[in-house]
């Protein structure tokens, strides 16, 4: 109980929040947004923060996952659960590929190889017109229902999205409490001695690779549905590096650090565009400020702190009681 | 043949830019660790600096001149105000803030020059040079010329100069550095001036040829730091010939397949030689410490 506590609090603002204020644009509009951010923040936090494995191309399988669910519907005329499968086929047999050699590599090179994976995909989506429409996209996806209940208006996607996102951060917590996940950072820790220990750190990384990717294709597909379009502008390299940024700004290696960080980056544009031609500069050095002062992230920031005070406090309790 | 001919040339010019991104790329790499993602945007700065300069009526070559200072002061802020300050910074943390301050000078160029396409005059007449069957503009010549030119004065730099050693000294060791009486901080600062103003010159060589605008700098920085990983990261020769072999390789892949494509090609060559070559062409293999 007391491990998951965050957890349930967390459930609980989230799931209560578009009862309390089903129409404010923030909740229905915004808050979809910041959702489908943090399924991904978490997604790619599992691969970065556990198993310090950098990706800068992670928009590239919730491209995949939006593209599959698109063209299987429209083009195919599948239903929405089966274009979902076959996404989640593609992103699985591509990932699990190409996992293996890209993670044998590592620092920079590992970035750039990923890099370039997410830039050949979403190339591939802006130029292959007979298949993903170009640049301008698909449009008119059929609506998506989930056990017959057709999810068509923004509070109904709400809790969809709701209910993947904590799915996402409750898998996350446990992995990261799970062999696996010790496993994971003991890669993270050191390879070499990873591998000392008996962990069979190719396989390991390569788990964790397809199953973040999934998780993306997953969002990916539902994003497609809510969005009823799909248009290559959403999976670009600046959303992979947008999405490194969330997990990096929350505090790497921490699921609710993620969740933190995708909050701020969604919520951030919303509230500068007051600024308007400043949105970007303001944008920028936001990034850089807190980056340069917090490198270990908000979240993990403020938590050290609370538990460094939480620390001193009990120190003087015990000092007081025994004079 | 006339066709590859006429591809090489075109693929030796971009690789020429690609190559001076590279080597700046990899001079603040070697100088700080720092993968630095804004270096397109040092290319980008200087370009349309000397663009709006020349419009207010300043000399070309006083153009040219003040819009590398420019570019080279930027340099200097961004060591002084985002990468010295940074003391705790991980790699991936570097990574961000000098995205953040890609994403600042965007910003800033959104501001100042708005979000028009601009370009430069070529800097001699413009009379197509014929060989064979290809045919190639002076400022072609201009661009592959001035490059050759930069990467011998570089070469030159850190082999010969005091100054250039004592950078290279600091990118070995930066306590030993320190110890033997180097200024490690002035070096640094020297590094990131120097790298920002070979970006400048790569803008200005380039804009008579391609257009500028505030965020042409993105692709460019992705294709220097390609063209670092290809040749082998922080090896200054290998960025440059790196640079040289993108360029002509995605010239020619996107003559023979689509021009589409042409970003796409580059990545997917980066990808293979990843694959079966992960230190790159001139690169040694890292050793990792346990």
């Amino acid at each position: 109980m007391k491990r998951l506590l965050g957890f349930y609090i967390f459930s609980f603002i989230t799931l209560v929040l578009p009862i309390l204020f089903p129409d404010n644009y923030y909740v229905t509009v915004v808050g979809l947004t910041v959702l489908i951010n943090i399924s991904l923040a978490v997604s790619l936090n599992l691969l970065m923060g556990y198993a310090g494995q950098i990706s800068l191309g992670h928009a590239a399988f919730f491209g995949l996952g939006a593209y599959s669910s698109a063209i299987f519907t429209i083009k195919y005329g599948f239903s929405p659960w089966t274009a979902i499968t076959f996404g989640l086929l593609i992103v699985f047999l591509l990932s699990y590929i190409l996992s293996r050699p890209i993670l044998k590599l590592k620092g920079h090179y590992l970035a750039m190889a990923t890099l370039g994976l997410g830039i050949i995909v979403h190339i591939f989506f802006v130029q292959a017109d007979e298949i993903t429409g170009g640049p301008d996209g698909i449009s008119g996806l059929p609506t998506l229902s989930i056990f017959g209940f057709p999810i068509d208006t923004d509070l109904k996607w709400y809790f969809v999205f709701a209910l993947f996102m904590l799915i996402t951060v409750l898998l996350s917590l446990n992995i990261a409490d799970s062999r696996a996940g010790r496993a994971l950072s003991a890669v993270h820790g050191s390879e070499i001695a990873a591998q000392m220990m008996g962990i069979d750190t190719a396989k390991v990384k390569s788990h964790i690779f397809v199953f973040s990717a999934l998780i993306a294709c997953i969002a990916g597909s539902l994003f497609a549905h809510q969005q009823n379009f799909v248009s290559p502008e959403s999976f670009s390299f600046f959303f992979s590096i947008e999405l490194v940024t969330m997990v990096v700004l929350g505090g790497l290696g921490s699921t609710f650090g993620a969740v933190v960080g995708a909050f701020i980056l969604s919520i951030l544009p919303e509230l500068l565009i007051v600024f308007e031609d400043f949105e970007v500069l303001i944008f920028g050095a936001i990034l850089m400020v807190i980056m340069i002062f917090l490198p270990e992230g908000l979240f993990v920031a403020i938590k050290n702190k609370v538990s460094y005070l939480a620390f001193k406090r009990s120190k003087k309790e015990v000092a007081n009681a025994t004079s | 043949m006339d066709q590859l001919l006429q591809f090489f040339i075109s693929g030796l010019t971009v690789g020429s830019i690609y190559a001076l991104v590279a080597l700046g790329f990899s001079i603040i790499y070697n100088a700080s660790d720092v993968v630095n993602f804004a270096q397109g945007e040092f290319v980008m700065i200087g370009a349309m600096s000397a663009i709006f300069m020349l419009k207010a009526g300043i000399p070309y070559p006083l153009a040219i001149f003040l819009a590398i200072l420019t570019s080279a002061t930027v340099g200097l802020c961004l060591e002084k105000f985002a990468i010295e300050p940074a003391k705790r910074a991980t790699v991936v943390t570097t990574i961000i803030i000098t995205i953040g301050a890609s994403i600042f000078l965007r910003g800033a160029a959104l501001l100042i020059w708005g979000k028009d396409i601009y370009g430069l005059p070529p800097f001699t007449d413009n009379t197509p040079i014929h060989i064979g069957r290809a045919t190639m503009l002076p400022q072609n010549l201009w661009v592959m010329l001035g490059t050759a030119f930069l990467v011998i004065v570089v070469k030159y730099f850190f082999d010969k100069t005091r100054v250039g050693k004592a950078i290279l000294a600091c990118s070995y060791n930066k306590k030993a550095a320190y110890l033997v009486g180097i200024n490690v901080k002035t070096m640094l600062l020297i590094a990131y001036g120097l790298s920002a103003a070979l970006g400048a010159v790569a803008g200005v060589l380039i804009a008579p040829i391609t257009f500028m605008t505030y965020g042409a700098g993105v692709m460019l920085g992705l294709k220097g730091f390609c063209a670092a990983i290809l040749g082998g990261m922080g090896n200054s020769m290998g960025a440059v010939l790196g640079g040289v072999i993108l360029g002509i390789v995605e010239t020619v892949g996107a003559g023979f397949i689509s021009s589409g494509y042409k970003d796409a090609i580059a990545f997917f060559v980066i990808l293979l030689v990843l694959f079966f070559k992960p230190s790159g062409i001139l690169g040694k293999g890292e050793v990792e410490r346990v």
